[in-house]
């Protein structure tokens, strides 16, 4: 992508280029329509020629059991007990959610290493990444990964290659049901507004958008059967935010500290400006040892109280 | 007595001790800061550049750690703060102006060395410890998230409190002329340690007569 379409930049305290007015572009994964048939994760792997490791069956239907630096998305499986004792199978497919106020990037301390484009993918620049895992701390959603191989992290990069040059993410593309669409983020919030509608005339009360305000809303976009309780789509956040931890620990607090530093350092420098070294003058003026005869030096004066006039001794 | 002969503060040991220490410091401090703020990333380039910065950077703080816990060692004894401590904090506005009367006389450190040695050490201990936590290579995934975030938090505290004691740490010894002598070479002369910690001087020259202290001032 063109540096151009840089709107935000880790560790970067001056304005980043924000010439180019992109729309802003949405994926919007609609779990209702979800078959769990993980051809999602195969066109991701595919796509951006990813081989995870081959694992182990760990009893669920999840496959590989978590995100990874090879796995960038991945389907997570609920089973899901109602009130009226009915199960309901509920299928998420998990992966970077393109937070418009990313926590990755506010954390990230390598300049360059996490972008944010203005069509609102946030990518990460490996080149620039130190494998320092501050955007795994950073971020509400856990999802960044660090590769034991190359100790940078990774996480979907909403193919951001591909739509570039106007193509729609891989694994929209190969999605069987249409459960993953991409476009705008008005066009997908309109599609999900009827889908929604659509739900909820089949019963489906709290159907609704999960497009948390939280992190500033993201690009990544869920329609869910119940948009009141999204913790049971495998523990994804009712509220998500960038932790207040982080917000203290990468906010005001650090200019501050800084100011802090310098000023303790002018501190020191002005107290030996004005107050001056402590000497010892025995070191610095040793008593000299010699028996020879002083004359009285006239720049001496004695001053005596006790003489008329008090002006002491007058100049010899 | 001999009143021209130097009287040896620290042996080589010691003096070994706090320089590797001191050494250290500065490599993590610096390899720290970089992280700390993206004003300071540059400082990465010393250390060859960012991935090596951060591979480097927790093995130097936990090597300070470990000889900073050789100086804990040598040191502990002489840092309990006693009734005298106490006056020397509160006099401590006429001992910022090089005052000396009403100052009273103190051992091997007075008070603000003191809690120093006890700030330090407070802080070392906050850093291994959060520093382990989110050593991201090794340690990172025994931890929750939340820990890992406060440890974060805590260990750029931490570092930030160590940082602004080892300024007034090395103003000290710039301020007080012959405290840097006696940590690169050894000794101080008698003047010295009758005039800066007359307590200590008494103690290891045997000398029991108390010097006036108000004698002078400026």
């Amino acid at each position: 992508m063109a540096s151009q379409d840089i709107i935000a930049r880790s560790a970067t305290t001056t304005v980043p280029p924000s010439v180019r007015q992109q729309q802003e572009v949405a994926k919007l994964i609609d779990t209702t329509k979800c078959i769990g048939c993980k051809a999602c994760q195969v066109a991701c792997s595919e796509w951006n020629e990813l081989r995870d490791e081959v694992g182990h069956n760990h009893g669920t239907y999840d496959n590989p059991q978590d995100l990874s630096a090879e796995t960038w998305t991945l389907m997570r499986f609920t089973e899901h007990e109602r009130d009226d004792g009915n199960l309901e199978w509920l299928i998420r497919k998990d992966g970077c959610m393109h937070c418009a106020e990313p926590g990755c990037l506010k954390a990230c301390p390598s300049p360059g290493a996490i972008i944010k484009h203005a069509n609102g993918i946030v990518d990460f620049n490996q080149d620039h990444c130190i494998g320092c895992g501050y955007c795994i701390t950073g971020c509400p959603f856990n999802i960044p990964r660090i590769s034991q191989k190359d100790h940078k992290a990774y996480k979907c990069t909403l193919c951001s290659d591909r739509v570039t040059v106007g193509l729609e993410p891989a694994c929209v593309k190969t999605c069987p049901t249409g459960a993953i669409v991409f476009g705008s983020k008005e066009e997908m919030k309109v599609h999900a507004d009827e889908r929604i509608v659509d739900l909820k005339s089949r019963g489906y009360e709290n159907a609704g958008l999960y497009d948390p305000d939280g992190v500033g809303g993201t690009h990544v976009m869920y329609v869910l059967h119940h948009a009141d309780t999204p913790r049971i789509y495998a523990g994804l956040p009712d509220q998500p935010v960038i932790s207040p931890l982080v917000g203290l620990w990468k906010g005001f607090s650090k200019p501050l500290a800084l100011l802090a530093m310098g000023a303790a350092v002018l501190a020191g420098f002005f107290h030996y400006v004005r107050v001056g070294p402590q000497r010892v003058e025995e070191d610095e003026h040793p008593a000299p040892v010699d028996n020879t005869v002083h004359p009285v030096d006239p720049a001496v004066h004695v001053y005596d109280p006790n003489r008329p006039g008090g002006q002491g001794e007058q100049r010899p | 007595m001999n009143d021209n002969k130097p009287i040896l503060r620290y042996n080589a040991n010691e003096r070994s001790n706090h320089w590797v220490v001191a050494i250290l410091f500065v490599l993590a401090g610096l390899s720290g800061l970089a992280l700390f703020h993206p004003a300071l990333f540059w400082l990465s380039h010393l250390f060859g550049g960012g991935p090596w910065m951060r591979i480097l950077h927790p093995f130097i703080g936990v090597a300070m750690f470990v000889f900073f816990l050789g100086l804990v060692l040598r040191f502990w004894r002489a840092n309990f703060i006693t009734a005298n401590d106490r006056l020397w904090l509160r006099r401590i506005d006429r001992v910022m102006l090089n005052k000396e009367e009403g100052v009273p006389p103190i051992g091997k450190y007075n008070a603000g060395q003191k809690l120093l040695f006890w700030t330090l050490l407070a802080c070392m201990l906050v850093l291994l410890v959060s520093g382990v936590v989110i050593w991201r290579a090794y340690f990172s995934h025994w931890f929750g998230i939340d820990v890992i975030r406060l440890s974060a938090l805590l260990h750029a505290l931490a570092a930030f409190v160590l940082i602004l004691s080892i300024i007034v740490h090395i103003y000290a010894g710039i301020w007080i002329k012959g405290s840097i002598g006696a940590m690169l070479h050894g000794w101080v002369s008698r003047a010295w340690a009758r005039k800066h910690h007359e307590l200590w001087y008494r103690d290891v020259t045997g000398d029991k007569t108390p010097h006036n202290h108000g004698r002078k001032e400026g």
